[in-house]
């Protein structure tokens, strides 16, 4: 049984369909990734699997348990953390609290904590008692992984997280990655840069205009290929 | 020497006023909400303390003790089966629910009680006063102004020192990371908006000793509360005592002029402020 398992999730803004039947499965330990242009319903099915659009139960299922109608505070609570895109650090909380905050809804203690946070990004223990706002672009997007982390998840939804920052900078944001799964999270990046996700995941998915049109693993798909499930095939 | 008496009687006014507004500025910083109910539920707070005070006997700070759990369930209550189903982008909702609800705390005292005035009476504590140097204080203006102070301490040290603070502030700053941080954003609400039920009683409690009340009294300490927490800036706590002490000094300042002036002193004052300062004296940074 996979750990987390996406069925036929639709999805829908009023009158706008933005997901037709996504299908997706993500074992324990796995990263994958989710490829796809501006538009083909990432974010959606991250804003799906996280509780903020509800769906019906059993669309998304957690170790076999449906969670698709769950609110986000339960499907923490459930072990699903969420590195929202734009980072959305808050902005009356320093940067120690940014991160104490996510660990409001952990239930079990586990291996990570202010400390191994700390560990993991030097940087944010150095700046901790400023404001989270404040920090460059990296450094923010160093806060949001570490506030995630604090709720101990099983699964990491890291929505865009190399969105606005400089090459050197997502490599330090990615250098972290190997280490977070190492501590038992499996991961699901979100990226529009197809090179960082090839490089990173075990399997790609990819989305265009709200359906799945390539999934396999990195070695296993040709450029070719990827194009046209990115882009449409041209005629 | 009788300005600095009359400058001093004023500060010690304002933290009535005050104490009337941090309820407000505590649910308005943390949910946008616009309580236009706040004056009447301070009048119910007070007779909630009037009653026991009259069924128990019991000295009315005592009294108030009692009040507060019970209005902090009130509180709870009240946001969690109401208020929560309104709050929303449009603000236009809550403002109509809490008018509404406004009505009916005024027509259920009314029914409850009569339209007779009432007092919380305390004794010798009402005329009692202290000589400072050349200036003669009521104690019951001091310990308004103190309860005044204690009560913006307590908040502070609430919203900056503790677990519960950090929440409010999340869910302020912004309610859907904040729920996906597993934050429940209707439960933090109820808690506040409890909280702000328990400030609301030790404001009802210093109306109900300081002077006579009846139902119909709560949209003008509304009136109050909105102009001392504008004045401070929106959400600041700090901000909301300066707010209420500007509006106390310019009342009594205007009555020492001409005894007719004095609640038309404090909306000038206010209205003034507003036109110097649009966004009040301490605004948040961001916003």
């Amino acid at each position: 049984m996979s750990l987390l398992q996406v069925t036929g999730l639709t999805a829908r803004y009023g009158d706008f369909q933005a997901l037709f039947g996504v299908d997706l499965t993500l074992d324990a330990g796995e990263a994958i990734a989710i490829i796809g242009a501006n538009g083909a319903g990432k974010t959606t099915l991250m804003r799906s699997i996280s509780g903020v659009l509800r769906n019906a139960p059993e669309m998304i299922r957690l170790n076999g348990a449906p969670i698709g109608a769950l609110p986000p505070d339960a499907v923490v609570a459930q072990g699903v953390a969420m590195v929202p895109e734009g980072r959305r650090l808050f902005a009356s909380l320093s940067v120690e609290e940014n991160l104490l905050i996510g660990a409001h809804g952990r239930k079990d203690a586990g291996y990570w904590t202010l400390q191994t946070v700390y560990d993991l990004f030097p940087i944010l223990k150095e700046k901790r008692h400023v404001p989270g706002v404040s920090l460059s672009g990296g450094q923010q997007q160093m806060v949001a992984i570490g506030r995630a982390l604090m709720s101990n998840p099983r699964v990491l939804l890291c929505d865009e997280i190399s969105l606005g920052l400089a090459p050197v900078v997502i490599r330090d944001v990615y250098a972290a990655l190997p280490r977070i799964r190492d501590a038992g999270a499996a991961v699901v990046i979100v990226e529009q840069d197809i090179g960082q996700a090839l490089k990173v995941a075990d399997r790609v998915y990819c989305m265009m205009e709200g359906r799945i049109t390539l999934s396999g693993r990195p070695e296993d798909l040709s450029r070719a290929a990827i194009h046209d499930a990115y882009f449409g095939v041209s005629a | 020497m009788m300005w600095v008496d009359t400058v001093v009687q004023g500060i010690l006014l304002g933290g009535l006023y005050a104490l009337f507004a941090a309820g407000l500025s505590l649910v308005f910083g943390i949910m946008r909400l616009v309580n236009l109910a706040h004056g009447d539920l301070i009048v119910l707070a007070a007779y909630v303390i009037l009653l026991v005070v009259s069924v128990l006997g019991i000295n009315p700070f005592l009294a108030a003790a009692i009040a507060m759990p019970v209005m902090f369930a009130f509180g709870w209550l009240l946001q969690r089966v109401v208020l929560n189903r309104v709050l929303g982008e449009d603000i236009l909702p809550p403002l109509l629910v809490t008018f509404g609800l406004s009505i009916v705390v005024q027509n259920v005292l009314l029914e409850g009680f009569t339209a007779d005035s009432q007092r919380i009476g305390a004794g010798s504590l009402e005329t009692a006063s202290v000589a400072i140097g050349p200036l003669t204080l009521g104690v019951m203006p001091l310990l308004t102004f103190a309860s005044a102070i204690a009560v913006i301490v307590g908040l502070n040290q609430l919203f900056y020192r503790t677990a519960l603070g950090r929440a409010f502030r999340a869910v302020s700053d912004d309610p859907v990371t904040a729920s996906l941080m597993g934050i429940k954003p209707a439960s933090v609400f109820a808690t506040a908006t409890g909280i702000a039920m328990v400030v609301v009683t030790i404001a009802a409690l210093y109306l109900g000793m300081r002077s006579n009340f009846d139902p119909t009294i709560g949209p003008a300490r509304l009136i109050y509360a909105f102009e001392a927490v504008i004045i401070g800036g929106l959400g600041s706590l700090w901000g909301t005592l300066a707010g209420g002490i500007v509006i106390g000094v310019a009342q009594t300042v205007g009555a020492a002029i001409n005894p007719e002036w004095q609640i038309l002193s404090g909306h000038v004052a206010f209205l003034i402020v507003l036109l110097i300062r649009p966004r009040g004296l301490f605004p948040r940074s961001h916003d």
